[in-house]
This record gives C-alpha cells, sequence and structure tokens, in this order.
C-alpha cells in the first residue's frame, strides 16, 4: 500500500514531517489534584494524578522517596471496533509500566518521602501514538498538581515506511506493520529518557527516524510550556494580592 | 485555562471576560513576568549571592524551577511559590482534618498534606480540663473524645524526628466540629493570617479558614472554659432542684439548630464555593461581602451556584480590586 503519495502527501494529507494538530487543556478532572486532557490530532487522552499522598498499601511505603503508581486503560469506545477490554491485559500493562518508568525518571521523588503519586490515563480516542499522548497528558497532569520534577518529559512516535521517515504516525500508518519509533525527551536537559522499537532499521536510517521523533518531542515541549505558564498566570491572577 | 464549567449564555460570557480581563490588567501591575513553568531559567544576581529556595535546582550553573508557580524573591533566598500543590504544613498553622483512624494513643487525620497528620492523645487537653498523664483507661476512652470521620480544627505543632506531621490541641477553641458543613478549597487560596477563626454574629455561625484549604462553616459555640463551667453547674445544682424532663429538654436545644442559622451556614457555604470555583483569595471580608451580595439580590440558596451569580461575583470582585489600588496608588 502506498503511504506517502507521489507528491509527498500522507494518507491523512499531511507532510512527512508534519505533526497531527496538538491540543492541550489542563484541569479536566475536579477532584484530582492535576489533570489534562491532550489532543494529538484524533488521538485523545485524559490524564489524573492523585498525591501525593499517604502511602495505601503500608508495604510499599518507601522511606526515603515516593512511590509512584500509573495505570493506562482503554475506553470501550476509543477505537473503531467497540470491544469489552478486560483491565490489566497484556498491552495496557507493559505501557503502564513504560509510562511509570517515565514519569518516575523525572518526578524529583526523594522530595516527598513517605507518599504516593497516582497517575490515572486514560484513552478516549485511539488513532495511533497512544503511548505518547498519555506521556504528555501525564506531564501536564504532573506539573498541575504541582508536583516537583527535573524536567517537562514529552514524548512522540516516528515510523520509516515507503522509505520516508514519517512523524508522529496515526493509526493507519502504524498498523501498515512498518517500524514505529516512541521517544521521549526532557527538552531542556536533552535527555533520552524513552525509545521503543518492535522492528528492525540499519543503523543511519535509524538515526535519522530518531532525529525527527526527537524534533516532534521538542515541538510538543514548546506548546506544552506555553499552555502551563498560561495556566498558571490566570491562577495568579486571579487569586490576587 | 482552567475553564469554569458554567453553562453561561452571550451576555454573560461576555460580562465574564471582561471582569477577568480586568483583574489581569490590574494585577499585571503589580508583578510582571515572575510567573515560571517547569525548567525555566530564572534569573539571578550572582554576585550577591543565591540562596535556592523550594522548588528550585541548579543546572549547569544556572537557576531553574521545578515546579509551575511564581517566583519569590527574599534577600539572597529565590525560591517558587507553587499555586496548584496540596498543602504544605508550617508550625503553628491553624488547619481543619478529618480523623481516619483511631490508634493507639493517637489519631490520624486527613489533612490534604502528603502525609497524614497525627494527633497524640498527650497534645491535646481532656474534655473535663484536668491537666494529668494520660492513662490506660483514657487510651480506651479515645472514641468518645472523636471518632472516625469527625472533623476536628487543631494546629500544627511540627515534625517528629521520623518525618511524621504532629498535631495538638490545647485549647478550647480546638476539637471536634460539629453541626456545619466542610469544604474543600485549594490551599493556596487561604492565606496565613492572625485570625482564621471568625465569628459571624450577624449570622449566629462560626467560620474556620484552615490553612489546609479545609474550611469549616458551622453554628455558633461558645468556646467555654470547663472549669468556671464546673463551678457554675456545681452551684446551679445545689440551687434547682432540676427533674431529669428539664435536663432533657436542655439536652435536646444544645443540639438542636434553627432554621435560619441553617440557611446562614448553606448561603456562606455557597459564597465559599463561588469564590473557589473562580478562584479568588477567600478571605472573611470576600466572604460576608458575597453573602451579603446574594441576600441583597433576595437570591435564593442554591441560585447562589448559577452562572449569574458568579458573573456578578467577578465584576464586583474586579471593581474592589480596581477600588483596592486606586487607594494604594
Amino acid at each position: 500500500m502506498e503511504y506517502v503519495s507521489p507528491e509527498g502527501l500522507r494518507l491523512d494529507g499531511r507532510r512527512p514531517m508534519e505533526m497531527r494538530q496538538i491540543r492541550a487543556e489542563i484541569g479536566a478532572v475536579a477532584k484530582a489534584d492535576g489533570s489534562a486532557v491532550f489532543e494529538m490530532g484524533n488521538t485523545k487522552v485524559i490524564a489524573a494524578v492523585y498525591g501525593p499522598r499517604e502511602v495505601q498499601n503500608r508495604s510499599q511505603q518507601l522511606s526515603d522517596q515516593a512511590l509512584v503508581r500509573c495505570e493506562y486503560s482503554m475506553a470501550n469506545f476509543s477505537t473503531g471496533d467497540r470491544m469489552r477490554r478486560p483491565k490489566g491485559d497484556r498491552r495496557s500493562t507493559e505501557i503502564s509500566l513504560v509510562i511509570r518508568q517515565t514519569m518516575e525518571a523525572c518526578i524529583l521523588t526523594h522530595l516527598m518521602p513517605r507518599s504516593q503519586i497516582d497517575i490515572f490515563l486514560q484513552v478516549l480516542q485511539a488513532d495511533g501514538g497512544t503511548r505518547s499522548a498519555c506521556i504528555n497528558a501525564a506531564t501536564l497532569a504532573l506539573a498541575d498538581a504541582g508536583i516537583p520534577m527535573r524536567d517537562l518529559v514529552t514524548s512522540c512516535s516516528a515510523g520509516y515506511l515507503n522509505s520516508t521517515p514519517l512523524l508522529d504516525l496515526n493509526y493507519v500508518e502504524d498498523s501498515a506493520g512498518g517500524p514505529d519509533v516512541t521517544v521521549g525527551i526532557l527538552p531542556k536537559l536533552d535527555k533520552v529518557t524513552l525509545l521503543q522499537m518492535d522492528a528492525k532499521l540499519p543503523m543511519d536510517i535509524f538515526e535519522n527516524v530518531m532525529q525527527l521523533a526527537m524534533e516532534g518531542c521538542k515541538a510538543v515541549a514548546n506548546y506544552i510550556r506555553e499552555v502551563l505558564l498560561e495556566n498558571t498566570k490566570t491562577l495568579e491572577y486571579r487569586r490576587g494580592v | 485555562m482552567r475553564g469554569i464549567q458554567l453553562s453561561l449564555n452571550q451576555t454573560q460570557k461576555l460580562r465574564l471576560q471582561r471582569a477577568l480581563e480586568q483583574l489581569e490588567s490590574l494585577s499585571s501591575k503589580a508583578n510582571s513576568n515572575a510567573s515560571v513553568t517547569i525548567a525555566d531559567t530564572i534569573p539571578v544576581n550572582y554576585e550577591d549571592g543565591v540562596l535556592k529556595g523550594h522548588g528550585t535546582s541548579e543546572l549547569d550553573g544556572e537557576v531553574v524551577a521545578t515546579m509551575c508557580g511564581v517566583v519569590e524573591r527574599v534577600n539572597k533566598l529565590v525560591y517558587v511559590r507553587a499555586l496548584r500543590a496540596r498543602y504544605k504544613p508550617e508550625i503553628g498553622d491553624i488547619i481543619v482534618g478529618r480523623v481516619i483512624e483511631v490508634a493507639p494513643k493517637r489519631w490520624r487525620l486527613e489533612i490534604n498534606f502528603s502525609q497524614d497528620a497525627v494527633l497524640m492523645l498527650s497534645s491535646m487537653n481532656l474534655p473535663d480540663g484536668i491537666q494529668r498523664r494520660r492513662t490506660a483507661v483514657d487510651e480506651l476512652n479515645m472514641r468518645s473524645i472523636f471518632e472516625e470521620n469527625d472533623v476536628i480544627c487543631a494546629e500544627v505543632r511540627g515534625f517528629q524526628h521520623d518525618g511524621s506531621l504532629h498535631l495538638q490541641a490545647r485549647s478550647q477553641k480546638y476539637g471536634k466540629l460539629e453541626r456545619g458543613q466542610l469544604l474543600t478549597v485549594p490551599p493556596y487560596l487561604v492565606k496565613r493570617r492572625k485570625q482564621h477563626f471568625h465569628n459571624l454574629e450577624q449570622y449566629g455561625i462560626d467560620l474556620i479558614l484552615g490553612c489546609n484549604g479545609f474550611i469549616w462553616v458551622g453554628e455558633h459555640i461558645e468556646a467555654k472554659d470547663p472549669m468556671v463551667e464546673d463551678q457554675v453547674n456545681k452551684s446551679e445544682q445545689q440551687n434547682t432542684k432540676s427533674s431529669k424532663n428539664f435536663t432533657r429538654l436542655e439536652e435536646q436545644e444544645q443540639t438542636y439548630t434553627p432554621p435560619e442559622t441553617r440557611q446562614n451556614i448553606c448561603r456562606t457555604a455557597n459564597a465559599v464555593r463561588v469564590l473557589s470555583t473562580l478562584g479568588f483569595n477567600i478571605t472573611v471580608e470576600v466572604i460576608t461581602e458575597t453573602v451579603e451580595l446574594s441576600s441583597s439580590l433576595n437570591l435564593d440558596i442554591h441560585e447562589m451556584l448559577g452562572s449569574e451569580f458568579c458573573v456578578l461575583v467577578a465584576e464586583r470582585e474586579a471593581e474592589r480590586r480596581r477600588l483596592l489600588t486606586k487607594k494604594k496608588g
């Protein structure tokens, strides 16, 4: 199948190096300490953060740092065909673990000993790149909850189809079976905290694809920063002196 | 932007927008661009020396924010004041909390902090007011003082060496709160002040603005000194031959809240709710003003949570702050 037309356009009309439209909104869940909705094109994810709060299971309590937990789930209505999703299937457990590790790397857990931070992620619409969208939503929600972090984590995916590196794959491109590289970076520190690919790629091409994904992450980071600054300013001026 | 979830019609939307814009223009004059987000570099003057406070860290010789908030500078100290974070206790803070567990010699309280707070049996006055060592009998009778799910007002005593937060309630003004409503607002909206207990006499209610963002609105209760009361009771007992019926009636009277007071409690609670959804600073003055506004408009209590009143409060607040800055300037 042709994923990039001879004119250099993808199936949804984007250029190979073009991202989908992103949109973020802070404060979607009233009762949570921090929450956010993040959209990348048709992919839509809602994140809620609770904590730092008392550890629910005393045996898991860590005396020198906070416990970070993450739960990823997909809504029944999120995909094209509606289906019941059992909680804790292999795919969602794996993604939960990946996101937990990524977020734990950037949270300053040693500042909140003997407490626990819960991150709940729910995919409302799945159109490829849910992993990336979840990480971006989780970053926003953690920042909203006022949890100290080393840096914002942002994530974006890239692929390689029809001998062209493509940024931010959607569902159709994702299911083409080509390589899908998900990258998570700390933009300020310029470090990679997440790198996933379940296919083979020659070294030189891989470098190109990863570079592209990192550019995408930086674009997301700029947007997220704007949203957070806007939110902080709003809260501050509303509060007044 | 944190959206206000209300169904506004077109005019209300415009009015709210205008009021909020006015608020923005007022505050931007006061402090310009002090807001930072995570991983923003905070400009500092290195020649004077810098002390890095909360919400900051060092990266390649630069001071970098680790939270979203507002940069504050006190002499050499640079720190970030977080807005929507959980409560951070300071010694002497007056807080309102809910008992979640009765443990040996202590109660555990939920106070919106990263851990549960501990109120030791030994750090509170006994109900009979006698100063003495707590015995095993006192420990067994702990549920007669506070039970699970009771709402309590106490003071932050400090952090113990094992990192747990301890509270104390060594005065008549602290203790169990009854006959009222508990409201939770983000803690950054409550400012630390000299006075956190307020008695709104005109409504016959007590208002406790806990530093942890828990606000208590309840019927006014006279703080009584038990020693004095005991003496009075004794003399009364000597004077009057009180029958059993009489005492029962008295008891009933003590636990009964008149409907007007109940309405006032609800009205005040709704005022706090409106202010917190708008994200305005919560003080007694603003609360009473909001309550007065609602009663002067003859609004029903449930109408206070509607969009019209919300817009009115926003406009009123904008006007109030404009006058304040005018006075200063």
